[in-house]
């Protein structure tokens, strides 16, 4: 029973670090523009398939990471530039349409360049299980894992050290203040496009060896990703990071336990949950309207 | 004022000639077939239109409620022998309930927020509608006995055309007189300025509700149609990607204008008809299509196109 | 019995406290003014009185009932009308439509009958537009009957607004800013518009910064600084108040 709930733990927690990598390219983007981007899983689709890709050309694996990384990062800042800046200003619904095309369009480009099956990348040192307390582990899962923890130090100095990190902060905080303080809001705008794609290329890469990856895959993922950015709080980065793990966790839990035909669900009935009752989520900004 | 502003007698007189002539230009079974299909995304659109551009709010869920109607009747009629009508009747019921009873926590919820928990809402009802394939034959779907009524069975592409005209026509009709009521004015008034409309009396929750459960009853009406029409029906209806084309079409056509849900739904549905040669490229066209219209056509492509003929006829 | 009484109203947003335990009330048929400096809180305590916002603490009685919890649809089907600093009009509808809207209180025309047009639906529809019109005339903006609401000038927004207030055949009219923005022609009309409307019977309050219009139309004036109750009483006694004097500006020197 322990080494059960324990297996579920563990897988919990490799799809959670996953979801919490999507998060925060949500919430980055969030942070930057206001605006949701619903192409946000295509990033992750975008990172597994042109790894594959490359990889099945004979590059080496970490040459093929890295390029499909960049490739990534290009589209997402061809996203900015094309679907979002010329659309600044425009309403909500406006904005979630035009992402959710950007989304549709990646699909089918991805469709076309690739195909519709599932592909499978090698994982990157093998797939031996490992025992953990009675239950085990892939290392690939260590790698997710691994990656994901350095990923939250690396933006926690970005972030609280660099320039270039605070820079994007005070922009999502007060654009105009931000402007008139000299930070140029639309390189930050890109920049943060292009690291938000960069986050979505890594998730996209790190889980293809243990769930496959196509050209559709970024929809659920995207999906999830949100849902576990709005469980954590809109915004927060904090939040993406205990939200994706949250989320990753009660889904694998509840798939063992409860029902694994209806595990994709689950994350949205959260989804409705936070919406209805905690509708700022875990970390984020109470606002109160004023008129 | 625009001719394509709503609560115009004459647009309702054109869409019934529109109707009656169409059928001369209709070669075979095939383009009868589109044209059902036009009209039967129409009436979704109509009723989507409402709720968008009129009450000003977002769906992104509306293919569970298309989805909930077609299995619905599929369901009835299938496997528990009831006669189409009733099946009909009473899955409109069951959905027009199921939409107030979530729409009234939905509802609170604004922007981004609404956006996702209507998208929410569709995907549960998908990964339901995929997942009890004991009732619905899972992703495979299921076949559907064909429409009866009195002893007359619904059958072939003639019939079914003027049956989905009249409905269509119906629907505008009741679109038209709700939009020009107080209560279509309540509703207009929420998208304008939801805080003078709520001075001024009107209760937003309930309108919103009431927009939402209208568009949703359309949708599923509609869904159950579909049913019966094709004979079959499989899970892809009742997707989020489904969900998104009603509202690019709703978007396209320009939003709050009833005849404009109609043209979008018309354009939208025949387009991937028409590029079924370039099925590759399908899904990459109508992104991009998506994407132009809502950057450089914001008001829709039907009222810019319309603005822009007023101009250029000056 | 006053038309409207407030005890002890609070409101605060996040430690701010906008408004702070003010007491007072109005008679019915008076034309009252609310002033203070900027920041007093004379917009927050307007939409308070309408249900906008919520109090923090505090009690609002419309006639003698407790409206305090009442959401602001519910305030406006009581009886209470107002107008915003900034026109909120409906840009998406015919100015008459907007003023059609303020009836909607009255409107009794059921879902069934509007969507199957059935008997009786059009007379109601007849009327509603020609208690509309009336308004419109009435507030002299007359002239834009046929006028999409986005395309009226400044001024005759503002009188829209007023009409679409007025239609909800209120028993208290709010005013916020009616002069702002206004130039002295538009705003000796507005002053002739308020007295008619008072001649209606309608209780009046006005937020207003034009202490010219203030005085010539108030019979009584409540003065407010930052969120508090500073005085009260009639123009002349208001104008002479040494704590009035000193918020506006300053201490008088001796």
């Amino acid at each position: 029973m322990t080494a059960q709930l324990v297996q579920y733990l563990l897988t919990g927690v490799t799809i959670g670090a996953i979801y919490a990598l999507v998060a925060l390219g949500f919430a980055l983007i969030y942070n930057a523009s206001h605006v949701i981007n619903f192409a946000q899983g295509e990033f992750v689709m975008i990172g597994g398939m042109t790894t594959v890709s490359l990889a099945n050309t004979g590059l080496p694996l970490p040459l093929a990471i890295a390029l499909a990384v960049a490739a990534a990062t290009l589209v997402g800042l061809a996203l900015e530039k094309f679907a979002v800046e010329p659309a600044r200003g425009a309403s909500v619904v406006t904005l979630i349409i035009i992402t959710i095309g950007a989304s549709i369009f990646l699909r089918g480009v991805a469709q076309m360049v690739w195909d519709k099956k599932l592909h499978a990348l090698r994982a990157f040192t093998g797939d031996e299980p490992i025992a953990v307390l009675g239950a085990t582990i892939l290392p690939q899962s260590l790698w997710v894992l691994g990656v994901t923890v350095l990923v939250v130090v690396v933006l926690t100095w970005f972030f609280g050290r660099t320039l270039a990190g605070k820079a994007i902060l005070a922009a999502s905080h007060n654009r105009l203040a931000a402007q008139l303080s000299g930070i140029n809001v639309r390189l930050v705008l890109a920049l943060s496009f292009a690291l938000s794609a960069a986050l979505g290329a890594l998730a996209g890469i790190l889980i293809a060896p243990i769930t496959l990856t196509s050209y559709d895959v970024g929809v659920m993922l995207g999906l999830k990703g949100f849902a576990a950015a709005i469980l954590g709080g809109m915004g927060s980065g904090i939040g993406a990071i205990v939200g994706g793990l949250s989320l990753g966790i009660v889904e694998a839990l509840g798939a063992g336990f409860v029902s694994s035909a209806y595990k994709d669900a689950i994350a949205f009935v959260i989804l409705l949950a936070v919406l209805f009752f905690l509708p700022s989520g875990f970390f984020g900004a109470r606002g109160a309207e004023r008129v | 004022m625009s001719p394509w502003r709503s609560g115009c007698s004459g647009g309702l007189a054109a869409l019934a000639a529109i109707i009656a002539l169409l059928p001369l230009a209709l070669v075979n079974n095939y383009t009868y077939e589109v044209a059902i299909l036009v009209g039967l995304n129409a009436i979704v659109c109509v009723g989507l239109n409402l709720l968008i551009g009129y009450a000003g709010q977002i769906s992104l869920g509306h293919a569970g409620f298309f989805g909930l109607g077609a299995y619905g009747s599929a369901i009835l009629t299938a496997r528990y022998g009831w006669p189409s009508a009733a099946a009909l009747a009473a899955t409109t019921a069951a959905v027009g309930l199921l939409a107030w009873a979530v729409g009234r926590p939905i509802l609170r919820l604004r922007g981004h927020s609404l956006a996702m928990a209507t998208l929410g809402l569709g995907i549960i009802i998908s990964i339901v509608i995929n997942t009890e394939d004991r009732y619905t034959g899972g992703p495979d779907g299921m076949s559907v006995p064909p429409f009866a009524l009195a002893g007359l069975t619904l059958a072939g592409e003639r019939v079914w055309y003027w049956v989905v005209g009249a409905l269509l026509l119906a629907s505008v009709w009741l679109a038209l007189n709700l939009i020009d009521s107080p209560a279509g004015r309540a509703l207009r008034a929420l998208h304008g300025s939801e805080v003078a409309a709520q001075v001024s009396g009107v209760d937003a929750a309930r309108h919103k509700l009431l927009a939402f459960v209208i568009s949703a009853t359309f949708a599923s009406v509609a869904g159950s149609l579909v049913a019966h029409y094709s004979g079959f029906i499989t899970p892809s209806k009742v997707s989020f990607l489904h969900s998104v084309e009603l509202v690019t079409m709703v978007v396209f056509g320009g939003l709050a204008s009833t005849f404009g849900a109609v043209v979008g739904a018309a354009v939208l549905t025949t387009l991937p008809q028409l590029l079924t040669a370039l099925k590759e490229y399908e899904m990459a066209v109508f992104g991009a299509i998506l994407m132009a219209t809502m950057i450089f056509f914001p008001r829709g492509f039907v009222p810019t196109l319309a603005a822009w003929l007023a101009r250029v006829r000056r | 019995m006053s038309m409207l009484e407030a005890r002890e109203l609070s409101r605060e947003f996040g430690g701010v406290h906008a408004l702070e335990a003010l007491s007072f009330a109005i008679e019915p048929g008076r034309v009252q003014a609310i002033i203070g400096p900027n920041g007093a809180g004379k917009t927050t305590l307007l939409n308070l009185l309408s249900g906008v916002y919520e109090a923090s603490a505090g009690s609002i009685l419309l006639e003698g009932r407790d409206i305090t919890r009442w959401p602001a649809h519910a305030c406006a089907a009581a009886g209470i009308a107002r107008t915003f600093q900034t026109p909120q009009v409906f840009q998406n509808m015919s100015a008459l439509e907007n003023v059609m809207v303020g009836a909607h209180r009255h409107a009794r025309a059921g879902l069934a009958r509007a969507l199957l047009r059935l008997p009786g639906f059009a007379d109601g529809e007849q009327a509603l537009r020609a208690r509309a019109a009336e308004q419109m005339e009435f507030v002299g903006i007359g002239a834009y009957l046929g006028a999409d609401a986005g395309s009226l000038p400044y001024g005759a927004m503002k009188r829209l607004e007023i009409a679409r207030a007025l239609a909800a055949q209120p028993k208290l009219l709010l005013l916020d800013e009616p002069a702002a923005g206004l130039n002295p022609t538009e705003t000796a009309q507005i002053e002739a518009l308020i007295r008619r409307i008072a001649v209606r019977g309608v209780t009046v309050v006005l937020v207003e910064h034009n202490m010219r219009l203030v005085m010539e139309l108030c019979d009584h004036i409540l003065v407010l600084d930052g969120g508090r109750w500073l005085a009260e009483g009639s123009a002349r006694e208001v104008r002479d108040d040494p704590r009035v004097i000193e918020a506006y500006l300053g201490v008088a020197k001796a």
